[in-house]
């Protein structure tokens, strides 16, 4: 029985430097992100319940999630489509211009969110390059906000999905074919279950970055009430109206939603990797 | 099936890669293509395969030329060096994968299916793993679901490339072992590709010894090995001793020594080289005529066999002896100790110096 204890005592082996650098990564985590986040939690315990589910359940402020929560959502779904499409050209094929292409996509990051909202609205505008092609409107509609969200969007899925790509093995493709699979069954049996975790990943980011988008919406949204007011949108009115707890009840509901969101991808994601797991103990 | 290649052609951008190769495979045969890297033998499997395309030449499976067919339609099982097992599916999905991707004319049904993995999970010894992904399992596994999978759509040719070249020294060799016993009992027509000689002897029905591109030689695992068409195969094929001279009437003059050599009594050339096995060469305490002088620099007992490394005292060339335990021990030779050497038989490539 002694013997046990003493084996019991003996700690398992770490790297080095564990409690220091994880000390820090709680402080700084802490500092960046849940200090501001606990202000918030302060400032709506301010209000009593009823007070808050009233500002909350305003029709004007729900109307505005669900135009913000759909559009993003249809963005992100976009960009998936297209981005895994483009990730898939500047792996695979060898052109021109290639590293030029492989740069661009990059831009929607960089580019000030502003400039994009402003360019975007005068490109879809009813008289601009684009949007005099179309007999319907669609800068200043939920459709002129889904073009901006898929711009701000598309970086996420191609920059996740690329080095997935690459490091694809070729012989499992010449596997596939050598056991007589077409290349569509290849592609869609062998290589896209392979990407899917990265897909997630890329459509999860997209996504959050799309709910909270503000900058380049605002310009081609056309902020009506009740139609093209996004969430965001609707917290700054608020705040220009100093209306701060108001603003911040609308905020909490966002961040409550994006937390569901966000650990509902990583419990999808830790299913599918149980999966593989569990096939093991069988 | 049998497999007609003849006067094949490729080249890599401004590489050549393989020249002229002509190679007849007969039905259930199990045929080694061995040579060192950059030979070709993987572009030639390739070719074979469909995974690869010739500049020019043709392939005939069984007398129809499949030079239009791609891999998908030459009806081949291919295994590679890394396995290429699909990770995301289970060991029996990869072996099922083949049968599943069929049109539904020509899909067996889903009991069927079944019944084929398990038999073949039966063959590679896997059962217990069915349910396993293939990141979970060892390396010889690994490659034991990549046969299955590949034996799973019946092809006519079984194509493995290097199939044990990632493997450690004792699975490879009880996997070959396995392979020559599963080829025993199902005699599908193989080719394997390997850069290691003794995996080609031991499992081969005949061995194709590649160059450069080119075939240097074609033949069982004696003759290739007792009779070598030309240097490269004596080389490459086991240790060689080198013993460079004048060749005169049937007599090899090398530095202080000289050899009779039947058979060469017509030829007459300047500079030549004689090849000898380490195990061809008498070693001996006592000096003997027409025998080179020598000093053991090294002793390496392993298992039956000792190697010795000499040092020729008249050119102070490296030599390689090896001798049984037993002798050796009668011998009493110790490190340092001068040694008398003379060559039991000895082979001389005279074509290529004709020219």
């Amino acid at each position: 029985m002694q013997k046990t204890s003493v084996f019991k005592k003996q700690k398992p082996f770490r790297l080095p430097g564990f409690s220091f650098t994880l000390g820090f990564s709680i402080f700084y985590i802490s500092l960046l992100i849940l200090l501001p986040l606990s202000m918030l939690l302060l400032n709506v315990t301010q209000l009593s319940l009823s007070e808050f589910w009233q500002i909350i359940s305003d029709p004007r402020a729900i109307s505005s999630y669900k135009l913000t929560i759909g559009s993003a959502l249809i963005a992100a779904l976009i960009n998936v489509i297209f981005g895994t499409l483009i990730a898939w050209v500047l792996v695979r094929y060898d052109f021109p211009g290639k590293s030029i292409m492989d740069g661009i996509v990059d831009l929607p990051f960089a580019l000030p969110t502003a400039v994009a909202g402003i360019t975007l609205s005068s490109i879809y505008a009813q008289n601009g390059w684009i949007g005099q092609f179309f007999d319907f409107k669609i800068a200043f509609t939920p459709i002129g906000i889904m073009i901006a969200l898929t711009f701000i969007g598309l970086p996420f899925v191609v920059r996740t999905l690329q080095p997935v790509l690459e490091s694809f093995k070729k012989e499992e493709e010449e596997a596939s074919a050598s056991l007589g699979a077409t290349r569509f069954q290849t592609i869609y049996r062998v290589i896209l279950p392979t990407c899917i975790p990265a897909i997630l990943t890329g459509f999860t980011l997209a996504f959050a970055r799309a709910l909270g988008e503000y900058g380049s919406v605002v310009f081609i949204a056309g902020n009506m009430p009740f139609k093209t007011e996004i969430t965001p949108l609707l917290i700054m009115t608020k705040l220009e109206q100093y209306d701060y707890i108001g603003a911040t009840a609308i905020a909490f509901v966002m961040l409550v939603f994006s937390f569901v969101f966000l650990f509902s991808m990583n419990c999808i994601q830790w299913l599918l990797q149980r999966k593989k797991l569990q096939g093991g103990r069988a | 099936m049998s497999i007609q290649l003849s006067k094949v052609e490729k080249h890599f951008g401004n590489y050549h890669a393989l020249r002229d190769i002509s190679l007849a495979v007969e039905a259930g045969e199990l045929i080694a293509l061995l040579g060192p890297s950059g030979s070709g033998k993987t572009s030639l499997l390739r070719i074979i395969a469909g995974l690869e395309s010739l500049d020019s030449g043709e392939i005939l499976f069984d007398d129809t030329n499949v030079l239009t067919l791609s891999a998908k339609q030459r009806n081949i099982g291919f295994v590679f060096q890394h396995y290429a097992l699909f990770n995301h599916m289970t060991v029996a999905e990869n072996i099922a994968y083949g049968l599943k991707v069929r049109t539904r004319k020509n899909r067996p049904s889903k009991q069927q299916i079944e019944e084929k993995v398990a038999e073949l999970l039966q063959l590679v010894k896997l059962d217990h793993l069915a349910t396993r992904y293939p990141t979970q399992l060892s390396g010889g596994q690994r490659q034991r679901v990549a046969l299955a999978r590949a034996l799973a759509v019946e092809p006519k040719v079984l194509l493995l490339d290097e199939p044990f070249g990632a493997l450690d020294a004792k699975v490879r060799k009880d996997l070959r072992r396995w392979l020559r016993n599963l080829h025993n009992d199902f005699p599908i027509t193989s080719i394997f590709v390997t850069h290691d000689q003794e995996e080609a002897l031991d499992v081969a029905d005949r061995i194709v010894i590649m160059n450069e591109g080119k075939i240097e030689q074609i033949g069982t695992p004696t003759e290739v090995y007792e009779h070598p068409a030309s240097p490269f195969v004596y080389n490459f094929l086991g240790n060689v001793n080198l013993f460079k001279g004048r060749l005169h009437q049937g007599t090899l003059q090398n530095g202080d020594f000289s050899l009779q050599l039947p058979g060469y009594e017509e030829v007459q050339i300047e500079e030549t080289v004689g090849y000898t096995r380490p195990h061809d060469l008498l070693i001996s305490k006592q000096k003997i005529p027409d025998t080179v002088t020598a000093l053991v620099t090294h002793i390496h007992p392993i298992g039956a066999v000792v190697h010795l490394e000499l040092n020729r005292i008249d050119t102070n060339e490296f030599l390689e002896v090896e001798i049984p335990q037993e002798y050796f021990r009668n011998l009493e030779i110790t490190k340092g100790e001068t040694v008398y050497i003379k060559p039991k038989q000895m082979k001389v490539f005279v074509e290529d110096y004709v020219i």
